[in-house]
Protein backbone atom coordinates (compact mmCIF):
# COMPACT_ATOMS: atom_id res chain seq x y z
CA UNK A 1 0.00 0.00 0.00
CA UNK A 2 2.84 2.37 0.99
CA UNK A 3 4.55 1.77 -2.41
CA UNK A 4 1.15 2.22 -4.26
CA UNK A 5 0.82 5.60 -2.75
CA UNK A 6 4.01 6.70 -3.19
CA UNK A 7 4.06 5.61 -7.12
CA UNK A 8 0.40 6.78 -7.77
CA UNK A 9 -0.87 9.48 -5.80
CA UNK A 10 2.21 11.72 -3.88
CA UNK A 11 3.73 12.50 -7.67
CA UNK A 12 0.82 13.77 -8.45
CA UNK A 13 -0.25 15.53 -5.38
CA UNK A 14 2.97 17.15 -5.60
CA UNK A 15 2.48 18.42 -9.12
CA UNK A 16 -0.81 20.12 -8.08
CA UNK A 17 0.53 21.48 -4.82
CA UNK A 18 2.80 23.36 -6.91
CA UNK A 19 1.88 24.32 -10.00
CA UNK A 20 5.19 26.36 -10.61
CA UNK A 21 7.77 23.66 -10.09
CA UNK A 22 5.53 21.60 -12.60
CA UNK A 23 5.67 24.60 -15.13
CA UNK A 24 9.31 24.43 -14.91
CA UNK A 25 10.16 20.64 -15.33
CA UNK A 26 7.80 20.79 -18.12
CA UNK A 27 9.67 23.06 -19.92
CA UNK A 28 12.73 21.90 -18.96
CA UNK A 29 12.05 18.82 -20.46
CA UNK A 30 10.26 20.31 -23.92
CA UNK A 31 13.33 21.73 -24.65
CA UNK A 32 15.65 19.01 -23.93
CA UNK A 33 13.47 17.23 -26.09
CA UNK A 34 13.29 20.10 -28.82
CA UNK A 35 17.32 19.11 -28.69
CA UNK A 36 16.11 15.34 -29.31
CA UNK A 37 13.95 15.97 -31.79
CA UNK A 38 16.69 17.51 -33.99
CA UNK A 39 18.91 14.50 -33.87
CA UNK A 40 16.43 12.52 -34.55
CA UNK A 41 15.46 14.69 -37.33
CA UNK A 42 18.94 13.95 -38.62
CA UNK A 43 18.77 10.19 -38.64
CA UNK A 44 15.20 10.73 -40.30
CA UNK A 45 16.34 12.61 -43.01
CA UNK A 46 19.48 10.22 -44.41
CA UNK A 47 17.19 6.88 -43.84
CA UNK A 48 14.75 7.84 -45.77
CA UNK A 49 15.94 8.89 -48.78
CA UNK A 50 19.36 5.91 -48.25
CA UNK A 51 18.09 3.06 -46.46
CA UNK A 52 20.83 4.22 -44.07
CA UNK A 53 21.12 3.85 -40.43
CA UNK A 54 23.31 6.92 -39.80
CA UNK A 55 25.56 5.65 -36.99
CA UNK A 56 27.70 8.97 -37.39
CA UNK A 57 25.17 11.43 -36.93
CA UNK A 58 26.03 12.33 -33.51
CA UNK A 59 29.91 13.11 -34.57
CA UNK A 60 28.60 14.85 -37.45
CA UNK A 61 27.22 16.98 -34.53
CA UNK A 62 30.35 17.42 -32.86
CA UNK A 63 32.11 17.68 -35.38
CA UNK A 64 29.99 20.44 -36.64
CA UNK A 65 30.15 22.47 -33.79
CA UNK A 66 33.82 21.55 -33.43
CA UNK A 67 34.43 23.25 -36.96
CA UNK A 68 32.92 25.81 -36.03
CA UNK A 69 34.78 26.75 -32.71
CA UNK A 70 37.78 25.90 -33.63
CA UNK A 71 37.54 28.48 -37.17
CA UNK A 72 36.69 30.89 -34.60
CA UNK A 73 39.88 29.68 -32.45
CA UNK A 74 41.87 30.19 -35.06
CA UNK A 75 40.69 34.17 -36.09
CA UNK A 76 38.17 33.79 -38.14
CA UNK A 77 35.34 36.43 -37.22
CA UNK A 78 31.97 33.96 -35.53
CA UNK A 79 29.53 35.01 -38.83
CA UNK A 80 32.33 33.89 -41.40
CA UNK A 81 33.35 30.78 -39.08
CA UNK A 82 29.57 29.96 -39.39
CA UNK A 83 29.21 30.04 -43.19
CA UNK A 84 32.70 28.07 -43.58
CA UNK A 85 31.43 25.54 -40.88
CA UNK A 86 27.99 25.06 -43.24
CA UNK A 87 30.53 24.74 -46.52
CA UNK A 88 32.61 22.40 -44.65
CA UNK A 89 29.02 20.35 -44.39
CA UNK A 90 28.55 20.66 -47.77
CA UNK A 91 31.94 18.92 -48.70
CA UNK A 92 31.33 16.37 -46.46
CA UNK A 93 28.56 15.28 -47.76
CA UNK A 94 29.68 15.82 -51.08
CA UNK A 95 32.77 13.43 -50.28
CA UNK A 96 30.82 10.86 -48.30
CA UNK A 97 28.37 10.40 -51.32
CA UNK A 98 31.20 10.28 -53.79
CA UNK A 99 33.88 8.22 -51.38
CA UNK A 100 31.51 6.08 -49.67
CA UNK A 101 27.73 5.77 -50.93
CA UNK A 102 28.31 5.96 -54.65
CA UNK A 103 31.13 2.88 -54.40
CA UNK A 104 28.29 1.03 -52.24
CA UNK A 105 25.48 1.35 -53.91
CA UNK A 106 23.21 -1.37 -53.78
CA UNK A 107 24.85 -3.49 -51.34
CA UNK A 108 22.90 -5.03 -48.62
CA UNK A 109 21.89 -2.40 -45.28
CA UNK A 110 24.38 -3.42 -42.91
CA UNK A 111 27.47 -2.96 -45.25
CA UNK A 112 26.11 0.80 -45.39
CA UNK A 113 25.79 0.87 -42.19
CA UNK A 114 29.10 -0.63 -40.89
CA UNK A 115 30.32 2.35 -43.51
CA UNK A 116 28.93 4.92 -41.28
CA UNK A 117 30.77 3.57 -38.22
CA UNK A 118 33.60 3.72 -40.56
CA UNK A 119 32.60 7.50 -40.91
CA UNK A 120 32.09 8.41 -37.39
CA UNK A 121 35.62 6.93 -36.26
CA UNK A 122 37.50 9.28 -39.40
CA UNK A 123 35.26 11.98 -38.41
CA UNK A 124 36.88 11.69 -34.69
CA UNK A 125 40.24 11.30 -35.98
CA UNK A 126 40.29 14.34 -38.47
CA UNK A 127 38.51 16.26 -36.09
CA UNK A 128 41.08 15.90 -33.21
CA UNK A 129 43.93 16.64 -36.11
CA UNK A 130 42.48 19.41 -37.05
CA UNK A 131 41.21 20.93 -33.76
CA UNK A 132 42.63 19.50 -31.55
CA UNK A 133 41.06 16.93 -28.64
CA UNK A 134 40.42 19.53 -25.58
CA UNK A 135 36.79 20.32 -24.72
CA UNK A 136 36.05 23.63 -25.97
CA UNK A 137 32.94 26.29 -25.10
CA UNK A 138 31.18 27.30 -27.67
CA UNK A 139 31.15 31.16 -29.15
CA UNK A 140 26.79 31.71 -27.71
CA UNK A 141 27.73 35.29 -27.27
CA UNK A 142 29.70 35.94 -30.71
CA UNK A 143 27.33 34.20 -32.46
CA UNK A 144 24.88 36.99 -31.08
CA UNK A 145 22.97 33.86 -29.11
CA UNK A 146 21.04 35.37 -26.09
CA UNK A 147 22.08 34.30 -22.21
CA UNK A 148 20.42 35.11 -18.92
CA UNK A 149 17.12 33.91 -17.92
CA UNK A 150 13.44 35.13 -18.47
CA UNK A 151 11.51 35.10 -15.17
CA UNK A 152 7.72 34.71 -15.05
CA UNK A 153 5.73 35.19 -11.97
CA UNK A 154 2.95 32.66 -12.58
CA UNK A 155 0.77 30.07 -11.22
CA UNK A 156 1.24 31.71 -7.80
CA UNK A 157 5.62 31.03 -8.51
CA UNK A 158 8.51 31.89 -10.71
CA UNK A 159 9.11 29.91 -13.50
CA UNK A 160 12.57 30.07 -15.10
CA UNK A 161 13.73 30.36 -18.73
CA UNK A 162 16.61 30.47 -20.31
CA UNK A 163 17.11 32.59 -22.96
CA UNK A 164 19.16 30.14 -24.98
CA UNK A 165 16.36 27.51 -24.65
CA UNK A 166 14.07 29.65 -26.40
CA UNK A 167 16.60 30.37 -28.97
CA UNK A 168 16.85 27.53 -29.38
CA UNK A 169 13.43 26.08 -29.72
CA UNK A 170 12.05 28.75 -31.90
CA UNK A 171 15.43 27.69 -34.70
CA UNK A 172 14.33 24.46 -33.76
CA UNK A 173 10.55 25.21 -34.89
CA UNK A 174 11.92 27.20 -38.07
CA UNK A 175 14.24 24.24 -39.28
CA UNK A 176 11.29 22.01 -39.09
CA UNK A 177 8.75 24.37 -40.60
CA UNK A 178 10.81 25.00 -43.57
CA UNK A 179 12.13 21.63 -43.91
CA UNK A 180 8.74 20.03 -43.82
CA UNK A 181 7.47 22.92 -46.76
CA UNK A 182 10.62 21.99 -48.36
CA UNK A 183 9.47 18.51 -48.81
CA UNK A 184 6.09 19.08 -49.50
CA UNK A 185 5.82 21.43 -51.57
CA UNK A 186 9.08 21.71 -54.21
CA UNK A 187 10.25 20.03 -56.81
CA UNK A 188 13.89 18.92 -54.81
CA UNK A 189 11.13 17.94 -52.29
CA UNK A 190 9.42 15.57 -54.08
CA UNK A 191 12.40 14.38 -55.93
CA UNK A 192 13.30 13.27 -51.74
CA UNK A 193 10.50 11.96 -51.50
CA UNK A 194 10.34 9.89 -54.51
CA UNK A 195 14.12 8.41 -53.74
CA UNK A 196 12.50 7.57 -50.28
CA UNK A 197 9.53 5.60 -51.99
CA UNK A 198 10.91 3.38 -54.65
CA UNK A 199 14.79 4.02 -56.21
CA UNK A 200 13.91 2.79 -59.91
CA UNK A 201 11.05 4.74 -60.67
CA UNK A 202 12.98 7.85 -59.03
CA UNK A 203 15.93 6.88 -61.38
CA UNK A 204 13.19 6.52 -64.80
CA UNK A 205 12.02 9.93 -64.30
CA UNK A 206 15.11 11.79 -64.42
CA UNK A 207 15.74 12.16 -60.85
CA UNK A 208 19.72 11.69 -59.98
CA UNK A 209 20.18 9.75 -57.01
CA UNK A 210 23.82 11.26 -56.42
CA UNK A 211 22.75 14.82 -56.22
CA UNK A 212 19.73 13.48 -53.63
CA UNK A 213 21.86 11.91 -51.69
CA UNK A 214 24.65 14.77 -51.26
CA UNK A 215 21.38 17.26 -50.79
CA UNK A 216 20.29 15.10 -47.83
CA UNK A 217 23.54 14.84 -46.10
CA UNK A 218 23.88 18.35 -46.48
CA UNK A 219 20.59 18.67 -44.66
CA UNK A 220 21.15 17.02 -42.27
CA UNK A 221 24.53 18.01 -41.78
CA UNK A 222 23.46 21.68 -41.07
CA UNK A 223 20.88 20.05 -38.93
CA UNK A 224 23.44 18.60 -37.00
CA UNK A 225 25.25 22.16 -37.02
CA UNK A 226 21.94 23.41 -35.92
CA UNK A 227 22.00 20.98 -33.16
CA UNK A 228 25.70 20.72 -31.81
CA UNK A 229 25.84 24.55 -31.27
CA UNK A 230 22.73 24.25 -28.21
CA UNK A 231 24.03 21.54 -26.83
CA UNK A 232 27.44 22.93 -27.09
CA UNK A 233 26.12 25.98 -25.43
CA UNK A 234 24.35 23.21 -22.34
CA UNK A 235 27.76 21.68 -22.11
CA UNK A 236 30.70 22.29 -23.89
CA UNK A 237 32.29 21.20 -27.51
CA UNK A 238 33.97 17.96 -26.97
CA UNK A 239 33.31 14.36 -28.38
CA UNK A 240 31.94 12.81 -25.65
CA UNK A 241 29.40 15.19 -26.92
CA UNK A 242 28.31 12.40 -29.26
CA UNK A 243 26.47 10.18 -26.88
CA UNK A 244 23.51 12.61 -26.92
CA UNK A 245 23.19 11.16 -30.27
CA UNK A 246 21.64 7.97 -28.68
CA UNK A 247 19.45 9.46 -27.07
CA UNK A 248 17.55 9.82 -30.43
CA UNK A 249 17.48 6.20 -30.47
CA UNK A 250 14.30 5.87 -28.30
CA UNK A 251 12.48 9.15 -29.93
CA UNK A 252 12.98 6.94 -33.47
CA UNK A 253 11.48 4.09 -31.64
CA UNK A 254 8.68 6.11 -30.55
CA UNK A 255 8.10 8.25 -33.53
CA UNK A 256 9.20 5.97 -36.56
CA UNK A 257 12.21 5.99 -38.36
CA UNK A 258 10.65 7.50 -41.31
CA UNK A 259 8.55 10.22 -39.93
CA UNK A 260 9.73 13.91 -39.79
CA UNK A 261 6.45 14.55 -38.00
CA UNK A 262 7.64 11.33 -35.74
CA UNK A 263 10.94 12.89 -34.67
CA UNK A 264 9.55 15.96 -33.56
CA UNK A 265 6.72 13.92 -31.21
CA UNK A 266 8.79 12.12 -30.13
CA UNK A 267 11.40 13.89 -29.26
CA UNK A 268 9.18 16.07 -27.28
CA UNK A 269 7.32 13.02 -25.34
CA UNK A 270 11.03 11.46 -24.09
CA UNK A 271 12.22 15.18 -23.21
CA UNK A 272 9.06 15.90 -20.88
CA UNK A 273 8.78 11.76 -20.19
CA UNK A 274 12.16 11.79 -18.40
CA UNK A 275 12.13 15.04 -16.65
CA UNK A 276 8.72 14.91 -15.40
CA UNK A 277 10.12 11.18 -14.47
CA UNK A 278 13.54 12.22 -12.49
CA UNK A 279 12.03 14.47 -10.84
CA UNK A 280 8.57 13.10 -9.25
CA UNK A 281 9.51 9.47 -9.25
CA UNK A 282 13.34 9.34 -9.41
CA UNK A 283 13.87 10.31 -5.54
CA UNK A 284 11.83 6.87 -4.94
CA UNK A 285 14.83 4.68 -6.62
CA UNK A 286 17.38 6.98 -5.25
CA UNK A 287 17.61 9.58 -8.36
CA UNK A 288 19.32 9.45 -11.85
CA UNK A 289 16.65 7.17 -13.55
CA UNK A 290 16.74 9.96 -16.53
CA UNK A 291 19.81 8.39 -18.25
CA UNK A 292 17.75 5.28 -18.46
CA UNK A 293 13.80 6.31 -18.75
CA UNK A 294 13.91 7.18 -21.86
CA UNK A 295 14.76 3.61 -23.01
CA UNK A 296 12.13 2.38 -20.95
CA UNK A 297 9.58 4.43 -22.13
CA UNK A 298 10.94 3.38 -26.06
CA UNK A 299 10.66 -0.09 -25.10
CA UNK A 300 7.14 -0.11 -23.35
CA UNK A 301 6.33 1.67 -26.80
CA UNK A 302 8.16 -1.24 -28.96
CA UNK A 303 5.75 -3.68 -27.73
CA UNK A 304 2.54 -2.16 -28.74
CA UNK A 305 3.12 0.00 -31.85
CA UNK A 306 6.49 -1.88 -33.58
CA UNK A 307 6.68 0.74 -36.50
CA UNK A 308 6.43 3.83 -33.96
CA UNK A 309 4.06 6.55 -33.51
CA UNK A 310 3.82 7.87 -36.81
CA UNK A 311 6.01 5.05 -38.84
CA UNK A 312 4.80 3.34 -42.38
CA UNK A 313 3.40 0.25 -41.65
CA UNK A 314 5.33 -2.45 -42.97
CA UNK A 315 2.75 -5.06 -44.29
CA UNK A 316 4.25 -8.12 -46.49
CA UNK A 317 1.93 -10.18 -48.73
CA UNK A 318 3.46 -13.90 -48.82
CA UNK B 1 2.65 6.21 -93.95
CA UNK B 2 5.49 6.48 -92.16
CA UNK B 3 9.04 6.63 -93.66
CA UNK B 4 10.65 3.41 -93.91
CA UNK B 5 13.89 3.94 -93.14
CA UNK B 6 15.37 7.58 -92.58
CA UNK B 7 13.60 8.54 -89.59
CA UNK B 8 14.58 5.68 -87.15
CA UNK B 9 14.75 7.01 -83.30
CA UNK B 10 16.26 3.91 -81.62
CA UNK B 11 18.27 1.25 -83.04
CA UNK B 12 19.70 -1.69 -81.34
CA UNK B 13 22.02 -3.49 -82.83
CA UNK B 14 23.09 -6.87 -81.75
CA UNK B 15 23.04 -6.48 -78.09
CA UNK B 16 23.96 -9.36 -75.68
CA UNK B 17 23.23 -9.44 -72.26
CA UNK B 18 24.21 -12.26 -69.63
CA UNK B 19 23.95 -11.96 -65.71
CA UNK B 20 26.63 -14.51 -64.88
CA UNK B 21 26.43 -17.26 -67.15
CA UNK B 22 22.74 -16.85 -67.82
CA UNK B 23 22.12 -15.10 -71.09
CA UNK B 24 18.87 -13.08 -70.90
CA UNK B 25 19.49 -11.56 -74.51
CA UNK B 26 21.88 -12.80 -77.46
CA UNK B 27 22.47 -10.43 -80.38
CA UNK B 28 19.33 -9.17 -80.78
CA UNK B 29 18.83 -6.52 -83.38
CA UNK B 30 15.72 -4.21 -84.05
CA UNK B 31 14.56 -0.39 -84.54
CA UNK B 32 12.04 1.98 -83.39
CA UNK B 33 10.70 4.74 -85.63
CA UNK B 34 10.14 7.94 -84.76
CA UNK B 35 5.97 7.91 -84.71
CA UNK B 36 5.24 4.15 -84.53
CA UNK B 37 3.58 2.15 -81.43
CA UNK B 38 6.46 -1.46 -81.92
CA UNK B 39 5.45 -4.34 -79.65
CA UNK B 40 7.90 -6.78 -78.29
CA UNK B 41 5.99 -10.02 -77.52
CA UNK B 42 7.23 -13.32 -76.42
CA UNK B 43 6.23 -16.15 -73.96
CA UNK B 44 7.73 -15.50 -70.32
CA UNK B 45 11.64 -15.29 -70.07
CA UNK B 46 12.02 -14.84 -73.37
CA UNK B 47 14.06 -11.14 -72.29
CA UNK B 48 10.98 -8.51 -72.76
CA UNK B 49 12.02 -6.67 -69.89
CA UNK B 50 15.84 -6.98 -70.26
CA UNK B 51 15.24 -5.43 -73.42
CA UNK B 52 13.72 -2.21 -71.98
CA UNK B 53 15.86 -2.28 -68.99
CA UNK B 54 18.87 -2.26 -71.52
CA UNK B 55 17.59 0.85 -73.58
CA UNK B 56 16.79 3.50 -70.74
CA UNK B 57 19.96 2.42 -68.87
CA UNK B 58 19.12 -0.01 -66.13
CA UNK B 59 21.21 -2.80 -67.84
CA UNK B 60 24.60 -2.34 -69.75
CA UNK B 61 24.69 -4.73 -72.63
CA UNK B 62 27.69 -6.83 -72.68
CA UNK B 63 28.00 -6.53 -76.80
CA UNK B 64 26.08 -4.80 -78.99
CA UNK B 65 25.13 -0.80 -79.14
CA UNK B 66 22.25 1.48 -79.70
CA UNK B 67 22.01 4.06 -81.67
CA UNK B 68 19.44 6.81 -79.99
CA UNK B 69 18.35 9.30 -82.68
CA UNK B 70 20.92 8.32 -85.17
CA UNK B 71 24.00 8.50 -82.62
CA UNK B 72 25.71 5.18 -80.89
CA UNK B 73 24.94 6.09 -77.21
CA UNK B 74 27.56 5.35 -74.27
CA UNK B 75 27.00 4.09 -71.43
CA UNK B 76 24.22 5.76 -70.28
CA UNK B 77 22.58 6.07 -66.38
CA UNK B 78 18.49 5.94 -66.06
CA UNK B 79 18.43 9.56 -65.42
CA UNK B 80 20.54 9.97 -68.23
CA UNK B 81 18.23 8.28 -70.51
CA UNK B 82 15.35 10.51 -69.29
CA UNK B 83 17.08 13.49 -69.69
CA UNK B 84 17.38 12.41 -73.40
CA UNK B 85 13.83 11.78 -73.65
CA UNK B 86 12.78 8.08 -72.92
CA UNK B 87 10.24 7.66 -70.32
CA UNK B 88 8.86 4.38 -68.76
CA UNK B 89 6.37 2.52 -66.90
CA UNK B 90 7.21 -0.97 -64.85
CA UNK B 91 5.98 -3.97 -65.25
CA UNK B 92 4.97 -4.29 -61.13
CA UNK B 93 3.81 -0.79 -60.98
CA UNK B 94 6.79 1.47 -59.75
CA UNK B 95 5.32 4.36 -58.06
CA UNK B 96 6.10 6.53 -54.90
CA UNK B 97 3.19 5.06 -52.96
CA UNK B 98 3.11 8.00 -49.85
CA UNK B 99 2.79 10.78 -52.92
CA UNK B 100 -0.23 12.13 -53.96
CA UNK B 101 -1.44 10.99 -57.68
CA UNK B 102 -0.27 14.72 -58.48
CA UNK B 103 2.67 14.36 -56.54
CA UNK B 104 3.58 11.57 -58.43
CA UNK B 105 2.80 13.02 -61.34
CA UNK B 106 4.84 16.64 -60.93
CA UNK B 107 7.95 14.08 -60.05
CA UNK B 108 7.40 13.76 -63.56
CA UNK B 109 8.48 17.40 -64.26
CA UNK B 110 11.43 16.89 -62.43
CA UNK B 111 13.61 17.62 -65.44
CA UNK B 112 11.94 20.43 -66.77
CA UNK B 113 12.15 22.33 -63.79
CA UNK B 114 15.60 24.01 -63.27
CA UNK B 115 15.42 26.40 -60.32
CA UNK B 116 17.87 25.94 -58.15
CA UNK B 117 17.81 24.22 -54.18
CA UNK B 118 18.24 28.29 -53.09
CA UNK B 119 15.36 29.29 -54.98
CA UNK B 120 13.57 26.21 -54.10
CA UNK B 121 13.95 26.98 -50.64
CA UNK B 122 12.60 30.10 -50.65
CA UNK B 123 9.63 29.04 -52.49
CA UNK B 124 9.37 32.34 -54.40
CA UNK B 125 9.69 34.15 -57.36
CA UNK B 126 11.34 32.12 -60.27
CA UNK B 127 10.97 28.75 -58.38
CA UNK B 128 6.76 29.58 -57.79
CA UNK B 129 6.35 30.47 -61.68
CA UNK B 130 7.72 27.38 -62.34
CA UNK B 131 6.01 25.29 -60.33
CA UNK B 132 2.44 26.64 -61.51
CA UNK B 133 3.24 26.31 -64.81
CA UNK B 134 3.92 22.85 -64.54
CA UNK B 135 1.67 22.25 -62.61
CA UNK B 136 -0.83 23.27 -65.16
CA UNK B 137 0.95 20.15 -67.35
CA UNK B 138 0.23 18.03 -65.08
CA UNK B 139 -3.40 19.08 -64.39
CA UNK B 140 -3.92 18.64 -68.33
CA UNK B 141 -2.62 14.70 -68.37
CA UNK B 142 -5.08 14.22 -65.10
CA UNK B 143 -7.86 15.55 -67.28
CA UNK B 144 -6.83 13.58 -70.26
CA UNK B 145 -6.51 10.18 -68.14
CA UNK B 146 -10.01 11.03 -66.27
CA UNK B 147 -8.24 10.56 -62.84
CA UNK B 148 -9.39 13.97 -61.37
CA UNK B 149 -11.12 12.32 -58.63
CA UNK B 150 -7.86 10.57 -57.23
CA UNK B 151 -5.65 13.52 -57.28
CA UNK B 152 -4.89 14.04 -54.17
CA UNK B 153 -5.39 10.69 -53.04
CA UNK B 154 -2.00 9.12 -51.43
CA UNK B 155 -1.17 5.62 -54.44
CA UNK B 156 -0.81 3.19 -52.20
CA UNK B 157 -4.67 3.45 -51.40
CA UNK B 158 -5.54 3.09 -54.85
CA UNK B 159 -6.55 -0.35 -56.99
CA UNK B 160 -4.20 -1.61 -59.59
CA UNK B 161 -5.57 -0.52 -62.65
CA UNK B 162 -5.90 3.35 -61.54
CA UNK B 163 -2.50 2.72 -60.09
CA UNK B 164 -0.97 1.77 -63.79
CA UNK B 165 -2.77 4.67 -65.36
CA UNK B 166 -1.43 7.42 -62.45
CA UNK B 167 2.41 5.52 -64.06
CA UNK B 168 1.51 6.61 -67.21
CA UNK B 169 0.16 9.60 -66.62
CA UNK B 170 3.52 10.21 -64.84
CA UNK B 171 5.62 9.28 -67.78
CA UNK B 172 3.62 10.96 -69.98
CA UNK B 173 4.41 14.45 -67.64
CA UNK B 174 8.05 14.05 -69.13
CA UNK B 175 7.08 14.64 -72.71
CA UNK B 176 9.11 11.76 -73.63
CA UNK B 177 9.95 11.03 -77.37
CA UNK B 178 10.20 7.88 -76.50
CA UNK B 179 7.65 5.81 -74.30
CA UNK B 180 8.48 2.33 -72.85
CA UNK B 181 5.10 0.49 -71.44
CA UNK B 182 6.10 -2.48 -69.93
CA UNK B 183 2.79 -4.68 -69.65
CA UNK B 184 0.64 -1.49 -69.02
CA UNK B 185 -2.32 -3.45 -69.21
CA UNK B 186 -1.35 -6.78 -66.90
CA UNK B 187 -4.40 -7.62 -64.50
CA UNK B 188 -6.75 -5.68 -66.11
CA UNK B 189 -10.63 -6.09 -67.05
CA UNK B 190 -11.74 -5.51 -70.54
CA UNK B 191 -13.05 -2.25 -69.79
CA UNK B 192 -10.02 -1.17 -68.28
CA UNK B 193 -7.95 -2.34 -71.30
CA UNK B 194 -9.79 -0.40 -73.50
CA UNK B 195 -9.29 2.90 -71.87
CA UNK B 196 -5.72 2.52 -71.19
CA UNK B 197 -5.69 0.98 -75.41
CA UNK B 198 -7.35 4.32 -75.75
CA UNK B 199 -4.84 6.60 -73.72
CA UNK B 200 -1.89 4.68 -75.43
CA UNK B 201 -3.20 5.46 -79.01
CA UNK B 202 -3.96 9.47 -78.33
CA UNK B 203 -0.75 9.69 -76.48
CA UNK B 204 0.74 8.15 -79.61
CA UNK B 205 -1.25 10.20 -82.16
CA UNK B 206 -1.59 13.44 -80.45
CA UNK B 207 1.24 13.65 -77.59
CA UNK B 208 3.69 12.74 -80.42
CA UNK B 209 5.60 9.87 -78.04
CA UNK B 210 7.22 7.40 -80.18
CA UNK B 211 6.03 3.84 -77.98
CA UNK B 212 7.61 0.26 -77.26
CA UNK B 213 5.18 -1.93 -76.12
CA UNK B 214 5.39 -4.78 -73.96
CA UNK B 215 2.02 -6.65 -74.13
CA UNK B 216 1.16 -10.27 -73.52
CA UNK B 217 -2.42 -9.99 -74.62
CA UNK B 218 -2.30 -10.42 -78.23
CA UNK B 219 -5.12 -9.13 -79.47
CA UNK B 220 -4.31 -5.41 -77.69
CA UNK B 221 -0.73 -6.13 -79.58
CA UNK B 222 -2.67 -6.64 -83.10
CA UNK B 223 -4.90 -3.67 -82.51
CA UNK B 224 -2.43 -1.40 -81.31
CA UNK B 225 0.95 -2.07 -82.67
CA UNK B 226 2.82 -0.73 -86.11
CA UNK B 227 4.94 -3.38 -86.13
CA UNK B 228 5.82 -6.84 -83.91
CA UNK B 229 9.51 -7.91 -82.46
CA UNK B 230 9.02 -11.17 -81.02
CA UNK B 231 11.31 -12.81 -78.75
CA UNK B 232 11.70 -16.59 -77.52
CA UNK B 233 14.67 -17.76 -75.11
CA UNK B 234 16.48 -14.21 -75.60
CA UNK B 235 16.50 -14.75 -79.38
CA UNK B 236 14.42 -12.72 -81.74
CA UNK B 237 12.41 -15.13 -84.01
CA UNK B 238 10.68 -12.84 -86.06
CA UNK B 239 10.07 -8.93 -86.71
CA UNK B 240 7.33 -7.39 -88.91
CA UNK B 241 3.35 -6.57 -89.07
CA UNK B 242 1.30 -7.86 -86.77
CA UNK B 243 -0.85 -9.79 -89.85
CA UNK B 244 2.64 -11.51 -90.93
CA UNK B 245 3.44 -12.66 -87.18
CA UNK B 246 0.42 -13.88 -86.41
CA UNK B 247 0.82 -16.72 -88.70
CA UNK B 248 4.53 -16.35 -88.86
CA UNK B 249 5.68 -20.82 -87.53
CA UNK B 250 8.40 -20.21 -85.61
CA UNK B 251 5.84 -17.57 -83.27
CA UNK B 252 3.12 -19.85 -83.34
CA UNK B 253 5.48 -22.61 -81.65
CA UNK B 254 7.21 -20.61 -79.05
CA UNK B 255 3.93 -20.24 -77.72
CA UNK B 256 2.56 -23.11 -78.21
CA UNK B 257 5.84 -25.26 -78.07
CA UNK B 258 6.76 -27.76 -81.50
CA UNK B 259 7.37 -31.26 -81.41
CA UNK B 260 10.70 -31.54 -82.53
Amino acid sequence: MELLRAVFVDPFAQMVAAPDLLAQTIWEGLVAGVLYSLIALGFVLIYKASGVFNFAQGIMMVFAALTLVGLHEKGVPAWAALILTIAVMYALALAIERLVLRPLVNQPDIILLMATFGITYFLIGFGELVFGGNPKSMITKELLLPDGALDLHILGGKVELQKLDIAAAAIALIMVVSLATFFQRTRIGRALRAVADDHQAALSVGISLDQIWVIVWFTAGVVALATGIFWGARSEVSFALQVVALKALPVLILGGLTSVPGAIVGGLIIGVGEKLGEFYWGPLLGGGIESWLAYVIALAFLLVRPQGLFGERIIERI
Amino acid sequence: MKAETDDILLAVEHVSLSFGGVRAISDVSFDIRRGEIRAIIGPNGAGKTSMLNVVNGFYHPQKGAIRWRGRARARMKPYEAAAQGIARTFQNVALFKGMTTLDNIMTGRNLRMKRNLFWQALRRGPALDEEIANRRVCEEIIDFLEIEHIRKTPVGALPYGLQKRVELGRALAMEPELLLLDEPMAGMNREEKEDMSRFIVEANRYRGATIALIEHDIGVVMDLSDRVVVLDYGRKIADDVPEKVKSDGKVIGAYLGVSH
